[in-house]
């Protein structure tokens, strides 16, 4: 996924975060989220390592080895930030203080199911902290492609690796469209140009409802 | 500076204590917090057949990543392994054995041995077979909870940036991670840092860990691996 796309993307995922939140970022696309928030906006990043407000990457050659996202990557901090040690970071996430989590998957189904942790046989990663963001923060919004790269859609009717958490997906953002999902199912928001409904379709994996007025995004 | 209380020590004493099939808990997240100089310690000796209980595998040439590249640990209960391929490669072919817990389930383990605790009540990975396995699980309130039992270990190895000579430590930023509660789940532990300040000059309200729960001080030789991001 070329580097513009990957940025509508994350463009249209940081609409979703509003003043005064808690956001948790997964690696990959939800990482570049911050790059388009709106000037001014107070937003607290959590990281599963002990970070509270957690600031963009520092210059090169400022890097401090101790000050690091989850992913191990260097980071600043911003005003207001704090430390804490890993019970406490997931403390905040269990007890529901984490507003939303913004992170990649290889499936979501239909009903918000989410696959992210494991590809049996192959990739064993372990699901790290995962299953406690996916479970326990008020929102889940998943990033990633409508499609494997064998062309097979992402967004399923039943996921067939072993998943992460049941029922836990709010929002899915592709390079192709937007879905909410609710106790109804799966809802067509967004399309991204230059897609069609009909293209959409072809490549997703169950069945979707479609909003009353789709936004088209350009 | 005093050695009040007899806790600071040498690396090679420090290494008297291990022994070959030892249960080892490790503090650190993707190595950002794992003590350099004792990693090296535990290679150098050539301790093996270790059970390695810790956030995760670290990288295959950093933190405890060295330890499990070089076919040391028998078992690791981690929560993710996946930034050291070797480790993955060791669990493939059964020459590791690797059990996963979700994070925070985890370190909250960690901390009940540490503060003797014998189990918590989960309700984390409820709908994943790898997470629930053979775990018992009890109903309360009319939900059903997984009973996660608490770690210890043989020997607690932590990073920290200051100690006294009690063992008081404070950490430095999120290298702070799994350290504070890794420290607590010793039978002994043994805390690596930075710098050795005097006796009277933390703040006691800066103390992250009390010094109760550290045996011994060890010097740092400092971080000798390159980052991922390097």
């Amino acid at each position: 996924m070329g580097v513009e796309i990957r940025n509508r993307i994350a463009k249209r995922a940081a609409e979703e975060i509003k003043n005064g939140m808690i956001v948790n970022l997964g690696i990959g696309i939800p990482s570049l989220v911050p790059n388009h928030l709106p000037a001014g906006t107070n937003v607290m990043f959590h990281a599963e390592n002990g970070i509270t407000g957690m600031g963009p990457s520092p210059e090169k050659g400022k890097e401090d080895e101790n000050l690091c996202n989850a992913g191990g990557f260097p980071v600043s901090i911003v005003k207001g930030a704090s430390y804490c040690d890993s019970t406490i970071a997931f403390g905040m996430i269990r007890r529901g203080r984490v507003d939303m989590t913004i992170l990649g998957s290889l499936e979501v189904s239909g009903k918000g199911d989410l696959a992210n942790w494991i590809v049996p046989g192959k990739k064993v990663p372990g699901m790290g902290g995962a299953m406690e963001l996916a479970q326990k923060a008020k929102k889940v919004i998943v990033l990633m492609n409508q499609t494997d790269k064998y062309g097979n859609p992402k967004i399923v009717d039943e996921c067939t690796l072993p998943l992460t958490s049941a029922r836990c997906v709010n929002m899915i953002i592709t390079e192709m469209a937007v879905f909410q999902i609710s106790s109804h199912g799966l809802t067509l928001t967004d399309l991204f140009t230059p897609y069609s409904i009909n293209e959409v379709r072809a490549k997703t994996g169950c069945s979707f409802t479609i909003a009353e007025n789709v936004r088209v995004i350009n | 500076m005093e050695n009040t209380f007899n806790k600071i020590i040498e690396l090679d004493v420090a290494m008297k204590h291990f022994r070959d099939g030892m249960i080892i808990m490790f503090g650190g997240f993707g190595g950002i917090g794992t003590p350099p100089t004792l990693i090296d310690g535990i290679l150098d000796n050539g301790y093996k057949d270790l059970t390695l209980i810790g956030n995760d595998a670290g990288f295959p040439h950093i933190g405890i990543g060295k330890v499990v590249s070089q076919g040391r640990a028998k078992k690791m209960i981690a929560s993710h392994i996946g930034s050291n391929p070797v480790a993955g490669q060791l669990m493939t072919d059964g020459r590791m054995e690797v059990e996963f817990s979700p994070q925070g389930i985890l370190a909250e383990r960690i901390r009940a041995g540490g503060v003797g605790i014998p189990a918590i009540l989960s309700d984390i990975g409820l709908d994943n077979d790898i997470v629930t396995g053979n775990k018992q699980t009890c109903i309360m309130g009319g939900k059903k909870y997984l009973v996660e039992t608490a770690l210890t270990a043989n020997i607690s190895i932590v990073f920290a940036k200051k100690a006294d000579p009690y063992g008081n430590l404070v950490f430095d930023k999120s290298a702070r991670n799994t350290n504070p509660l890794v420290a607590m789940a010793g039978d002994m532990t043994i805390a690596e840092v930075e710098e050795i300040v005097p006796l009277g000059s933390l703040d006691p309200d800066e103390i992250i860990t009390p010094g109760v729960f550290v045996n011994y001080i060890v010097p740092s030789k400092g971080v000798n691996w390159k980052w991922a991001w390097e």
